[in-house]
């Protein structure tokens, strides 16, 4: 063998190793946490990385709580309202930020940029305080409101830069054809941003599903809770043993569907995060 | 009768000012094209009629209305853009209706008039189909047909042409006279192509620096131009200029000049001094060639065949070589050495702020509409 093909094989055989070694960073916690929750409680301490024989009972018992299932549906209706409002929101605001041109406007969107730089541990006091005062604590909204809050910045940075990618003659068009600005964005420009809208509306989606923090802090009885935080309250039959089989059944249960969503919605993603770059 | 009117119109746009005082007049079914290097405020002048931009200072009236404040859809303005912009998820039937629709036209006539404007346009069989699935001269008609269904008095059109290839344009071309001859709307028309200006205008606009240098026919501004500005911008090859100065003013000129020497020449330099620096314009094909004796003569530096004529590069002494358009058959080579005719009555002269001097008789001959009153608009549908 030659020292080129030699060569090309090692490099190849490298390629497939940094390969493998990514896969395994990001698939292996998922994929031990599925083959744990597939594990009676018996054999959860004898490490393995196969399951010879699937036991559902950890599922079955997940599923039989009325309050993880009440739980998944706040988290629906929060991420699903979070979604609807920071898009209608953030596109309403990206049509001035990126097609009119006004003074001030690049300080705006410094100011947008900029607030999104807060932890979420910094507003915590704050917000709990304006969520008392509004009357919103221990309900859903509490929980749309602040997330809308951190989800905005975000949307609207992505969608301005898309709204001005758009090219201007086909909002001047529109101008000619008689169509308010309201029309204009709903009927011309809307119809082009549908791959930015997917992908800034399913990360806000999953920002929303995902978080822990702010539904501990703004939520008290079951009935209000989200899925992330249902799940980090699962106890055991004492205060020394963590369910681990209900957890991860639980935790896979609520991030199968994270997992369709983004693998149905994965071209438009991908092409919503390159359009633009090129001239298409 | 005057359909659109610009008095005294100003545009400033961040300390800059893009339009001076342009003041015109254009009448119902005519024809204008608004033509001028880039940068020279054309396009600027076309959108400030859309309404588009707005305007500093001046009046735009249409119909004798003023409309400075009114919305573009209120102006009974269409226009096509350069880009065409037509909306990418639309179907063309879809694209040429939106305006009809968004003017809440009854729907059976909406359907009428997106038919016939397609029928017009040869769109017909085309209605279903995506901007996507469209050749270049196809989305170009959909354009127009977009900016056409509502019937406006006034169709706007914004370089429609440039990004066509070249035998797609002179096609298109042809189409956009037949259907001014078809509809007699008024058309405004922005372009940097000389060739789109001199064959669909019937008054040309040309426009330098914000301000309006000539207006007129095509043949008046070929033939008669104002300006040296003007002399030069129509043309191709441009107009030659030779460096010449004023030996004795009067009604009648004498004029000392490079190549041409001391000559005679019917041109008003009364206003003028003795020795006054002037430039004498000459078209290319003003010029014949004779071969010289001997070392005599200018030479040729350069040759260009183009198959249907020649240009001949002569060394005058100057930066630019002057040009003469000559037959293929003359057979001039590089290094020849030859003389110059020139028909006096073709000759241009400017003074040195590059006004043209008046030259008597100021009126052409022959009438100056017939001649070719559009070739095309003869043959039109």
């Amino acid at each position: 063998m030659s020292p080129r093909l030699l060569k090309k094989a090692l490099l190849r055989v490298g390629f497939w190793c940094l390969i493998g070694i990514l896969l395994l960073y990001a698939v292996f916690p998922f994929y031990y946490a599925i083959v744990t929750s597939l594990k009676p409680s018996s054999a959860l301490f004898q490490v393995s990385y196969w399951v010879d024989n699937p036991d559902f009972s950890n599922y079955a018992a997940v599923l039989q709580q009325a309050s993880f299932l009440r739980a998944i549906g706040n988290s629906l209706v929060v991420a699903l309202s979070v979604v609807a409002l920071a898009l209608f929101l953030s596109l309403t605001a990206a049509y001035a930020l990126g097609r009119v041109k006004f003074r001030g406007r690049g300080t705006v969107l410094m100011m947008v940029l900029g607030v999104s730089m807060f932890p979420q541990v910094a507003v915590l006091s704050g917000l709990f305080e304006v969520i008392r005062a509004l009357g919103l604590y221990n309900t859903s909204w509490a929980l749309i409101l602040s997330y809308t809050i951190f989800t905005l910045p975000f949307t609207v940075w992505v969608l301005t830069t898309f709204m001005g990618q758009l090219p201007h003659e086909l909002e001047e068009a529109a101008i000619m054809d008689g169509a308010s600005p309201w029309v204009t964005l709903t009927r011309v420009l809307l119809p082009l941003l549908w791959p930015a809208l997917v992908t800034t509306g399913l990360l806000a989606f999953i920002a929303a599903w995902n978080e822990f923090l702010f539904a501990l802090t703004f939520t008290l009885t079951d009935t209000q809770r989200t899925v992330p935080v249902a799940i980090a309250l699962i106890s055991g039959g004492s205060s020394h043993e963590l369910p681990w089989g209900l957890l991860m059944a639980a935790s896979v249960l609520v991030t199968v569907p994270l997992v369709i969503l983004v693998l149905i919605f994965q071209r438009r993603i991908v092409s919503g995060l390159t359009t633009g770059a090129l001239k298409g | 009768m005057i359909k659109l009117k610009l008095d005294n119109v100003n545009k400033q746009l961040g300390g800059m000012r893009i339009l001076r005082d342009v003041s015109l007049e254009i009448a119902a079914g005519e024809f204008v094209v608004f033509v001028g290097p880039s940068g020279c405020g054309k396009s600027t002048l076309l959108r400030l009629i859309a309404g588009l931009d707005s305007i500093c200072a001046g009046d735009l009236l249409i119909d004798g209305r003023r409309v400075n404040d009114l919305e573009p859809r209120e102006r009974g303005v269409g226009m096509v853009f350069q880009s065409y912009a037509l909306y990418p998820h639309m179907s063309v039937y879809d694209n040429i209706s939106f305006g009809l629709k968004l003017a809440k036209t009854e729907k059976t006539s909406l359907r009428e008039r997106v038919l016939k404007t397609a029928q017009i346009l040869q769109l017909d069989k085309l209605l279903q189909r995506k901007p996507k699935e469209l050749s270049g001269g196809q989305r170009q008609r959909v354009a127009m047909g977009r900016a056409m269904a509502r019937e406006p008095d006034i169709l706007l059109f914004d370089e429609p042409l440039s990004n066509l290839d070249a035998s797609l344009r002179v096609q298109m071309r042809n189409e956009i006279a037949r259907l001014h001859a078809r509809l007699g709307t008024t058309m405004i028309y922005v372009t940097h192509d000389q060739v789109e200006a001199m064959t669909l205008a019937d008054k040309i606009v040309v426009l330098n620096g914000g301000h309006i240098e000539q207006v007129g026919s095509p043949r008046e501004l070929y033939e008669r131009p104002a300006t040296r500005f003007v002399a030069g911008f129509l043309g191709s090859p441009r107009m030659n200029f030779l460096a010449a100065s004023l030996h004795t003013p009067g009604a009648s000129s004498l004029v000392e000049s490079l190549v041409l020497g001391r000559t005679a020449l019917p041109f008003d330099s009364s206003s003028l001094a003795a020795n006054s620096q002037l430039s004498l314009g000459i078209r290319p094909e003003h010029v014949t060639l004779k071969a010289a004796q001997g070392t005599a003569g200018i030479a040729v530096i350069g040759v260009e065949y183009l198959g249907s004529e020649t240009y001949v590069h002569l060394d005058t002494g100057q930066d630019e070589p002057m040009i003469c358009r000559c037959e293929v058959h003359a057979g001039w080579r590089v290094g020849d050495r030859v003389e110059l005719q020139v028909e006096i009555d073709n000759l241009h002269l400017f003074d040195a702020d590059g006004t043209a001097l008046r030259r008597h008789p100021q009126t052409l001959e022959t009438p100056l509409d017939d001649i070719a009153q559009r070739s095309v608009r003869a043959g039109a549908l």
